[in-house]
């Protein structure tokens, strides 16, 4: 059944490709590794279930959990990113993941630590071709991940804000001077990258139907992974590591046994980062915060 | 002393020396996410040797941190090839890798556990620690320690002035694995214990962060910062969840406000500071 697994570790990969676009947008504009990133996808799943578990409508539960996830990555622009932009290149670092550990523990005391049981929102809908078996979750999430990614693609590459994030990202002095207002850009930035990320966690519920204080430990690092292999900074380098992540992962448990999934997928990240620390895409870092 | 306290003791000793091994490295500019790894290699050596191999306590334990400095030894030459954040994550990579083997190392209980025989008490804990934290601290006067420093500041300038580079990061990156590797036996000894899920992303995290707000810049830092974060959860009494927010509260705080860490070299004491500048 190979080519079942294949297409499990795409729609698996899609999310996973999310969190990487997230994390690689953070860090090829800003120059940021922000590693709150698998806690705002765990606010995506977690605040979306909160809100089905008191009845209110799907659409509002997402809306909520996405702007939820977009309130703290301002409060992490805020807070984070922009009193240690002159400090000590750990210190950024430090501050987001901070703020990962915060989230977790706040949602831990609110809703403790157990697997929580996700509603199926979607029928139990399976589309079949020749032998593979489609969920409509996973078509549902490979659609909407493409599409986020797509439109954030098109939106850097034709628009006059993507231009200005492209200018920020080239070199950031020259874009203040050339009158970009980078005061109101960068947390537009931080936004986008927070609704990818939680965008992945309601996809992520959607999918396995059950969330937790820490589903985003396993994902969010996952998603790093992702970018590195994809190479940093680089949108569809971050696509690629997304899907093979996934489908490393997945044909490790077909064929391995899931125990050692762990040891595969972080293997691959570092050999890699050995080997090709630039990533698959990426080019050679001229500069780097840290 | 209670019980009670003899056990926050042995649990602010085992702080401090991961605090150190992540200190160590830091100080010539390399971040290791990956510490718990180490801790890892440490803790389940010195159980396999008491256990199967009957060893002493003090060899075991020994043989821990020893272990710990051979694989760090080995990964670092590729390893650090790598720089910056990508060190950063090389580390965190191969701290997962390590304990992910140890989760399915069937010889050693893999994830259900692992026993262990010998035992050791809170005394011999807290004695090691006095003796490696003696040991950082006779380094910091040394002038390896100043080596790291200017690599840390410039490593091309440190290069040109004739340090060997590289035989110092990969001797600051041994030693600051071989110092968890031995808080790694101890942990292991003193709890009669071993899993490998005790040694996760978040045991480096946390152990990081301690360094991280005690400040970099001297070896009192991480010494702080580890009793820190230590004492004042349990002073504060709070529940297991409220202790890790109020942490990572803390952090978030400390960042913004002091982001060199509590103590920066500018609380240098005074007379040190008056002597630097008699010297012509």
């Amino acid at each position: 059944m190979i080519a079942q697994q294949l297409v499990n570790g795409v729609m698996l990969g899609a999310i996973y490709m999310l969190v990487a676009v997230a994390f690689t947008l953070a860090i090829g504009i800003l120059n940021f590794l922000n590693f709150s990133i698998p806690g705002l996808f765990m606010v995506g799943g977690m605040v979306t279930w909160a809100l089905l578990a008191q009845g209110w409508h799907w659409s509002i539960a997402v809306g909520a959990a996405l702007l939820a996830a977009a309130f703290v990555a301002l409060l992490v622009e805020r807070l984070s990113y922009r009193p240690s932009r002159d400090a000590d290149p750990e210190v950024p670092l430090a501050s987001a993941l901070g703020f990962l550990i915060l989230l977790e523990n706040l949602f831990v005391i609110r809703y403790g630590s157990d697997q929580l049981s996700f509603p199926a929102l979607l029928p139990d809908f399976n589309w079949r071709l020749g032998g593979l078996v489609i969920g409509g979750a996973q078509l549902v999430s490979l659609a909407v991940a493409v599409a986020l990614v797509l439109w954030l693609s098109v939106l850097l590459r034709r628009t006059n804000t993507g231009r200005r994030i492209r200018a920020v990202a080239e070199s950031r002095e020259t874009a203040v001077i050339l009158g970009v207002d980078v005061g109101r850009l960068v947390p537009q930035v931080f936004v986008s990258s927070a609704v990818f990320t939680a965008a992945g966690g309601v996809l992520f519920a959607l999918n396995y139907l059950q969330v937790s204080a820490t589903m985003g430990e396993g994902v969010g690092f996952k998603g790093v992974a992702a970018m590195i292999i994809g190479g940093m900074g680089s949108i569809w380098g971050a696509i690629l590591g997304g899907l093979l992540i996934g489908l490393a992962e997945v044909l490790t448990i077909g064929f391995l046994g899931a125990d050692l999934v762990d040891i595969a997928v972080y293997g691959l990240l570092l050999a890699l980062l050995i080997l090709r620390p630039e990533g698959l895409l990426g080019r050679p870092a001229a500069r780097e915060k840290l | 002393m209670t019980a009670y306290q003899t056990g926050l003791l042995v649990i602010l000793a085992l702080n401090v020396l991961g605090a150190f091994a992540v200190y160590l490295p830091l100080s010539a500019g390399q971040l290791n996410l990956g510490i718990a790894g180490f801790m890892a290699v440490g803790a389940y050596a010195a159980a396999w040797l008491g256990n199967e191999q009957g060893w002493g306590a003090t060899a075991a334990i020994a043989a821990g941190g020893g272990a710990a400095a051979l694989v760090a030894c080995a990964v670092a030459v590729p390893i650090l090839r790598t720089h910056g954040i990508y060190l950063a994550l090389a580390t965190f990579a191969l701290g997962q890798v390590i304990t992910a083997v140890f989760l399915n190392l069937e010889p050693v209980g893999a994830a259900a556990g692992y026993p262990v025989t010998e035992h050791i008490g809170p005394a011999a804990v807290l004695l090691t620690t006095l003796g490696v934290a003696a040991l950082v601290l006779l380094l910091s006067c040394t002038r390896f320690a100043l080596c790291l420093t200017a690599i840390r500041s410039d490593a091309v300038v440190a290069d040109l002035m004739g340090m060997p580079v590289r035989a110092l990061k990969v001797a600051a990156f041994t030693l600051g694995a071989a110092i968890a590797g031995l808080s790694g036996g101890l942990y292991a000894l003193h709890y009669n214990y071993v899993e490998a899920q005790h040694f996760g992303v978040m045991l480096s995290t946390y152990t990081v962060l301690y360094v991280l707000l005690g400040g970099t810049r001297s070896v009192w830092g991480p010494i702080l910062g580890a009793a820190f974060f230590t004492l004042i959860p349990e002073l504060l009494r709070a529940s297991a969840g409220w202790r890790y927010a109020i942490f990572a509260l803390l952090v978030i705080l400390f960042m913004a406000w002091r982001p060199a860490g509590l103590l920066t070299g500018g609380l240098r004491l005074p007379w040190r500071r008056r002597a630097a500048e008699e010297t012509p």
